[in-house]
């Protein structure tokens, strides 16, 4: 019989409960507001040695919607690196090394080459981005996440002209992944936007949830999240940046083609072939809660639709 | 095995078939600290529709493991696991249009006519329903003969579950596949019997006809 959650999660001593975290935002939102603390210092981003980040700047675009927990965020994990249950990933993923980390820059960049974590983070200014997260499997989260937005850390790769779109891939390590002993997907995991949706201000580099260092199990230590997108988008624990001409191939797409798309915007009127898309199920909302329905881009519309008008949407799904 | 002997075993089935509802309820009420996870619908519907589904197997088990064993006292137990089942299974379909759909005759009238894993766990819910009515002592003297027919359709629900288990699955076809064995080798057994029996029946026929005529 298992009990949902697990033995090896943050014990409550080290977790700033969600309380907190809404406190401490809303002081330090005041507190800048009056003056007494300077904006977030621009710049000077790291990973915090004891894993909670000290300043971050409030994003204005942030849903107004409650959260969804930290123990919803941490122990509900689609990685199948770690495993293909739900709770797999919150179990398996401590054998993830997450520093020394580095990414490697290739293709039509004009300054490829391999970057440290530390080099990727340090010019640029942490958000506090709350956003709504969709899974292609009809749930969905509203997550706090902490990052920058992707097309400020792309600019300084200096992309060509040819570069139109970005390839980004998951670390591959049977040793630190058990998961990945077994072909599930296409392993490296890998993903891809067109340029415009990577330098699109909503695309963010993600480094942490709540407040706090992403755990493992949530694509520790740098992830995208793109929010209009279905959220296998959105690509866990990047080692590679590849900017090249042609639509890349993705790993989803490549393990079903007919039912995941490159584009795979959240869209209520394109049914997954298998199950409808129409509504979603907001997670934590309880045994007795109805379905919501799905927004356009989930909900991201006024920002993104621009992007695809030229796009038919149910033969690019 | 005595009359009381039988009696506390099937008690002891009863319970034993009871415990995932039970542990199903514990974690819906959040007693004990259990819990069914963040998304408790699909959760409840999950767990509802695997028990059902392993009730099933041990059912068509229960067959091949008295013709193995010679143990005849075990066909005592098939009503009861076989009832199990659809209690499981019924539970199943109402969590998925109370709690899920929340009775939208719309979405379900679509889903059970348009959508293929849904199509299949709907066919077997319903050639499930006639084996349920009639699994008492007083149809089966009623219908004679016709009785085993119609229960050889639990071999299609079977089928249909195990179908309908792999149809809705995202990737990882490992569950469903090992159930697709298993339950293979629960039908194979008749298959084979059945083949041996019609092979021995031809053989006695040959038999017969080559020593006939001599007499």
């Amino acid at each position: 019989m298992r009990k949902y959650g697990n033995a090896s999660r943050i014990r409550p001593s080290e977790i700033t409960p969600e309380g907190v975290f809404w406190n401490r935002r809303r002081v330090l939102q005041s507190a800048i507001a009056a003056g007494v603390l300077p904006g977030a210092v621009a710049g000077a981003a790291e990973i915090p040695a004891g894993g909670e980040f000290a300043q971050l700047r409030s994003w204005p675009g942030s849903v107004s919607e409650a959260p969804n927990s930290w123990e919803e965020i941490t122990n509900y994990n689609n990685y199948y690196e770690f495993g293909t249950g739900k709770e797999d990933p919150a179990r398996y993923a401590h054998t993830l090394v997450t520093d020394p980390w580095s990414v490697e820059v290739t293709g039509a960049a004009g300054k490829p080459g391999t970057y440290t974590l530390e080099d990727i983070l340090a010019p640029h200014t942490l958000e506090d981005r709350i956003y709504r997260f969709r899974c292609v499997e009809a749930w969905s989260m509203i997550v706090p996440w902490v990052g920058f937005p992707l097309a400020d850390l792309l600019a300084r790769f200096e992309p060509e002209s040819g570069a139109k779109y970005v390839q980004f891939f998951t670390l591959l390590d049977p040793e630190q992944m058990p998961g990945v002993r077994r072909r599930t997907l296409e392993w490296p995991y890998r993903e891809g936007l067109t340029i415009e949706e990577a330098m699109h201000p909503l695309t963010l580099l993600t480094v942490g949830v709540y407040g706090r260092v992403l755990p493992n199990q949530n694509g520790a230590p740098l992830r995208l999240i793109v929010p209009w997108k279905y959220g296998f988008k959105s690509i866990k624990s990047i080692v590679r940046i590849h900017f090249t001409d042609s639509q890349p191939r993705t790993s989803w797409n490549m393990a079903q083609p007919s039912e995941y798309g490159f584009y795979s915007n959240v869209n209520p009127n394109v049914d997954h072939p298998r199950w409808s898309q129409a509504t979603e199920r907001r997670l934590g909302s309880g045994l007795f809660s109805a379905r919501t329905p799905t927004l356009m881009f989930n909900g991201y519309a006024e920002e993104v639709a621009g992007l695809y008008q030229e796009l038919d949407l149910v033969r690019n799904f | 095995m005595t009359k009381l002997q039988r009696s506390l075993s099937k008690v002891a089935l009863f319970c034993a078939c009871a415990i995932p509802f039970v542990l199903i309820v514990a974690r819906a009420t959040g007693f004990g600290g259990l819990s069914l996870g963040p998304n408790p619908v699909a959760e409840l519907i999950d767990t509802l529709g695997i028990t059902a589904l392993n009730i099933l197997l041990i059912t068509l088990g229960v067959s091949p493991l008295r013709r193995l064993t010679k143990w005849n006292v075990l066909v005592v137990y098939r009503r009861m696991l076989g009832l199990f089942s659809f209690f499981y299974l019924a539970l199943h379909f109402s969590a998925y249009a109370v709690l899920d759909l929340r009775l939208a005759w719309s979405t379900i009238l679509v889903d059970v006519t348009q959508r293929p894993y849904t199509i299949a766990g709907m066919a077997a819910l319903l050639l499930m329903i006639p084996l349920a009515v009639t699994s008492t002592r007083g149809f089966q003297r009623r219908l004679k003969r016709n009785w085993a027919r119609l229960h050889k359709s639990v071999y299609a629900v079977g089928i249909l579950a195990v179908t309908h288990f792999l149809w809705q699955t995202k990737l990882d076809t490992i569950e469903p596949v090992i159930y697709a064995a298993i339950l293979s080798v629960l039908l194979g057994e008749r298959l084979v019997r059945r083949a041996l029996r019609m092979r021995r029946a031809h053989a006695t026929k040959a038999a017969a006809a080559a020593s006939g005529p001599a007499q």
